[in-house]
């Protein structure tokens, strides 16, 4: 079979045996973080702006709603059912959906919202990083299908970069099936090397800080 | 007593560009080395290596090892040649431990005329004079295989009257790679006619290398651009007053 | 002689606007790497290609351990790993699979290793209807062509160009701005993503420790064609493994900022397994196609294995002075540039296109910014040797073989060496101030020929350094 075929041609290849087990790795290379939490939210939010994300700085809860909904403006919109959301209300104002009974209904949801709203399990403060894991409160469409994604970030989830995301998830798959960084709105520039935003993914990103 | 220093002034500038030998040896003079010539020098052996005629670049990279075995110091008008044997005889002689053994003692008394300048022989003002304009073009394995980079223009600097100005392309290649220049005649060519145009870009009336196998590539495209603009070795340039 | 394709570069060189779309564009991308890797930018620069390097190394060298350890990690999460010997096994696995699953449209992102097998039309001639995501690949799907870059597929093709395919094949109307064009796109592609059943992708890693499929994007297709199918195939090279997941900091700070000079692409996706328990969405069947296709035997090349640590980041096309001039189409195979030079050969044989290695001016520039280190110089290099003794064995390039020869008896004999020389200064034509422009016609072939037949050529000065130093010497002593 080909599975065998591959293996022994591998091992014949290396002059290993089956079952030989692994010489010792190159120790891992991940820096320790550095930069104090304030510190972190201005680089962060800097470099979000950098990606032309959309960046704000809530002082409370009240104050991500009402961005929000200045944001939605009571057009269709789906929120996720991630604590952060709860709690600042979002699911409230109108026009958002967040409950849905099956995955088409939800996926149709998706493709005819104006904004998708999430919270981020993480974010970089060094390359403006959103981080999602995909869970039963955080699936993967609402930050993908609409034009417009508006992330809530709590500011005590910012790290400083990958290696502080790599140090505290060593290995991310046990938690999560789909790990996404999220850095910018969705581009490309296949045509002439000219930069269009929101080709596929969201073109417009927001991100706010609690 | 004035130290010794021995040319190997490439098979190249032997036969074509002898100026640039000269050239070298005024300015190692002028310093107060004692210069030699050992005359039974010929090539680096880096066309057959390059070719890949191993066993033809092995016999003579032996020779070369043979004629330069008691050199103090060799200095070579080439980061190229110079790369070949200080980097690649490693390679050619991975097999073969004693010439292996030899390279090792002579690899380390091999350098670079300009890095010899800076790093032996201590100067960066050789005290010459040179009026014009010069961009300076760095040879692809000056620059990559022996990390030669601000060496050369540190020397161009303290040349008097000598105007340097950046090409905006001066870590490109020029085309010439050896026998790529004649098997692949119209690639070499389109190389340099657009180090050429960076060159003209500058407004220098003078371009500057520390290899003349690129300068031979430069001045050749130059004239047939009928471009109004010199050629020198960095040699030619450090010996004119 | 080996045969050099000589017309087709020259096609190429004579159309100023295609030498201008290249010129700029791989030198945007090198002016953006260069400003994402400098010091200030990122100082460890040179060490994160170090540690990479040391990965691909240890991983390679014990790669049936990992490919073990992922297939079992895959299997744990409600995975499966399919392996597949060459091509031929990718189509019929995935032939059987649409029939399975009652399946046609299969949405596809961007992958080289499924160009290398030519996925696509061997799909479209067993009645699969796939369908290139990625804006790039959609453009030259519709086109009929293959990849001019691994990281910029549709690099030569101008907005002109674009309007043309589009209006010829969307039958929409011609649109010749970007922006819109990128909106038909969109559009187009987005009713492809919603309704295909089988969702296609490549992987820029595999990591081991979490039998996870990471995938490095832009424009948010692989998010698509991964979220909205029930069915997730990945089609890898088994050489695509690394041991961590955690090893991923070191890869992804090199490969954006290598690629395109991003600190971070926008879309990094590590995905393992299915969708879990309790999610609304992500594919419901998880496939992971691990692709030999003459890997593993320049995996017992020692000496050259390490073209297998390529991460594919593009960086050595965009510096290499000559793909810069030909282009990507006039590469034999899908790989282009330099990591295509030795790749090449190194599947094919020494015997196919042995022109290849021989294209380059050996400046060095693609193993200067190669993320993983890979020394493609010295790459070329070898595969130099080894074409020249596969020539030789068929009784070829004799002609220059002897040259060779010729010209290592005489280095070896200064005295007949510089007789030679002599000889050679007597024998030269006449010329203008010492430079040569033309050969008289009867001349005109060989290297002389080739080489004026793009610069004027130094004709030998009279008298040789050597003879010149003799007289110097006298003179001296006097
Ligand atoms: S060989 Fe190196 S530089 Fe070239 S594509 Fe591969 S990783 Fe990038």
């Amino acid at each position: 079979m080909s599975r065998d075929h591959i293996l022994h041609k591998v091992r014949t290849a290396l002059g290993r045996s089956a079952g030989q087990p692994a010489a010792e790795p190159p120790p891992v290379r991940l820096c320790g973080p550095q930069s104090d939490l304030e510190a972190r939210i201005e680089r962060f939010l800097n470099a979000v702006a950098g990606l032309n994300g959309k960046t704000y700085r809530a002082r409370s809860c009240e104050e991500v709603r009402d961005y929000a909904a200045r944001l939605v403006d009571g057009r269709p919109a789906v929120a996720s059912c991630t604590p952060v959301l709860t709690a600042c209300g979002i699911h409230g104002l109108p026009g958002v959906r967040y409950q849905f009974s099956t995955r088409d209904e939800f996926q149709t949801a998706c493709a005819q919202a104006a904004v998708g709203i999430t919270g981020a399990d993480y974010a970089l403060a060094d390359t403006g990083t959103v981080v999602l894991l995909a869970s039963h409160q955080e699936p993967r469409m609402i930050s993908l299908l609409p034009p417009v994604h508006l992330a809530v970030v709590p500011k005590e989830r910012i790290l400083s970069g990958l290696d502080e995301l790599f140090t505290l998830l060593p290995r991310p798959s046990e938690l999560t099936s789909s790990l996404v960084l999220v850095t910018g709105p969705s581009r490309t520039a296949d045509i002439e090397q000219i930069l269009v935003r929101g080709v596929h993914g969201p073109g417009e990103i927001h991100v706010v800080v609690l | 007593m004035a130290r010794r220093v021995s040319l190997f002034v490439t098979c190249l500038v032997d036969q074509l560009f002898p100026s640039v030998g000269l050239a070298m040896a005024d300015v190692l003079e002028r310093l107060g080395w004692k210069v030699e010539f050992p005359e039974a020098q010929t090539c680096c052996s880096q066309p057959a290596f390059n070719s890949g005629y191993w066993d033809e670049a092995r016999q003579v990279a032996r020779h070369f090892l043979r004629v330069f075995r008691d050199a103090e110091y060799v200095v070579v008008p080439s980061g190229s040649c110079g790369s070949m044997v200080i980097n690649h005889y490693r390679e050619l002689f991975h097999k073969d431990a004693e010439a292996l053994a030899e390279t090792e003692a002579l690899a380390p008394r091999v350098w670079e005329f300009s890095r010899f300048l800076l790093e032996v022989a201590q100067v960066e003002d050789v005290g010459a004079r040179y009026d014009g304009v010069v961009t300076y073009h760095d040879g692809c394995h000056a620059l990559r295989e022996l990390g030669i980079k601000q060496g050369p223009r540190r020397l161009l600097a303290r040349v008097r009257g000598l105007v340097l100005k950046e090409m905006d392309v001066a870590e490109e290649c020029c085309g010439f790679g050896g026998t790529f220049s004649v098997k692949f005649p119209e690639i070499s060519g389109a190389m340099a006619r657009t180090k050429i145009e960076s060159i003209l870009r500058t407004g220098a009336d003078t371009v500057v290398s520390t290899d003349s196998s690129c300068l031979m590539q430069l001045r050749g495209a130059l004239l047939r651009a009928k471009a109004p603009v010199r050629t020198l070795h960095l040699a030619e340039v450090l010996a004119s007053r | 002689m080996i045969s050099i394709p000589h017309e087709r570069f020259e096609r190429v060189l004579a159309d100023p606007a295609l030498q201008q779309a290249i010129y700029a564009a791989t030198g945007r991308l090198m002016e953006k790497r260069r400003e994402a890797v400098a010091p200030e930018a990122l100082p460890d620069y040179q060490e994160l290609r170090s540690q990479a390097r040391r990965i691909k190394e240890h991983t390679l060298e014990n790669l049936d351990y990992y490919l073990e350890q992922f297939e079992a990690e895959v299997h744990a999460r409600g995975g499966r790993v399919v392996w597949c010997r060459d091509g031929d096994e990718v189509v019929d696995f995935l032939t059987k699979l649409a029939r399975e699953k009652n399946a046609r449209l299969i949405v596809k992102s961007k992958s080289m290793t499924t160009e290398e097998i030519h996925l696509n039309q061997q799909l479209e001639q067993r009645e699969l209807e796939p369908v290139e995501t990625d804006l790039g690949e959609y453009i030259l799907q519709l086109a009929g062509e293959r990849p001019y870059h691994i990281v910029a597929p549709a690099l030569h093709k101008t907005r002109y160009d674009v309007a043309d395919i589009f209006s010829r094949r969307l039958g929409v109307e011609r649109e010749e701005i970007p922006e819109r064009q990128t909106r038909i796109a969109r559009a187009t592609l987005r009713e492809k993503f919603l309704a295909a059943d089988i969702g296609l992708t490549g992987a820029n890693f595999l990591v081991a420790d979490s039998g996870a499929v990471v995938l490095v994007e832009n424009e948010g297709n692989a998010r698509l064609t991964t979220t909205a199918p029930r069915i997730h195939v990945a089609v890898a090279g088994i050489e695509k493994l690394i041991p961590r997941a955690q090893d991923l900091a070191v890869f992804l700070k090199l490969l954006g900022r290598s690629a395109t000079g991003q600190p971070l692409t926008v879309y990094t996706s590590v995905l393992a397994g299915p969708r879990r328990e309790g999610e609304l969405d992500g594919p419901e069947e998880f496939y992971v196609v691990l692709l030999d296709n003459g890997r593993t035997r320049l995996l017992a090349d020692r000496e050259k294995r390490e073209s297998l640590f390529c991460i594919r980041c593009g960086a050595c096309l965009n510096h290499c002075p000559v793909y810069r001039k030909i282009g990507g189409h006039n590469y034999p195979w899908v790989y282009s540039g330099p990591i295509g030079a030795i790749l090449t050969p190194q599947y094919f044989g020494a015997g196919h296109e042995p022109w290849l290695p021989f294209a380059s001016s050996l400046c060095g520039a693609c193993g200067e910014v190669c993320p993983v280190k890979i020394d493609i110089p010295k790459m070329l290099l070898l595969l130099r040797r080894e074409i020249g003794r596969s020539l030789a064995r068929e009784g070829k390039g004799r002609w220059e073989r002897w040259a060779f020869r010729v010209w290592a008896w005489l280095m070896t004999r200064p005295k007949l060496y510089e007789f030679a020389g002599v000889a050679a200064s007597a024998l030269a034509p006449e010329g203008s101030e010492g430079w040569l422009t033309g050969l008289p016609p009867v001349l005109r072939r060989g290297p002389l020929a080739a080489w004026l037949s793009q610069r004027d050529l130094p004709l030998p000065p009279g008298r040789s350094f050597r003879q010149l130093w003799r007289v110097r010497s006298r003179v001296k002593r006097v």
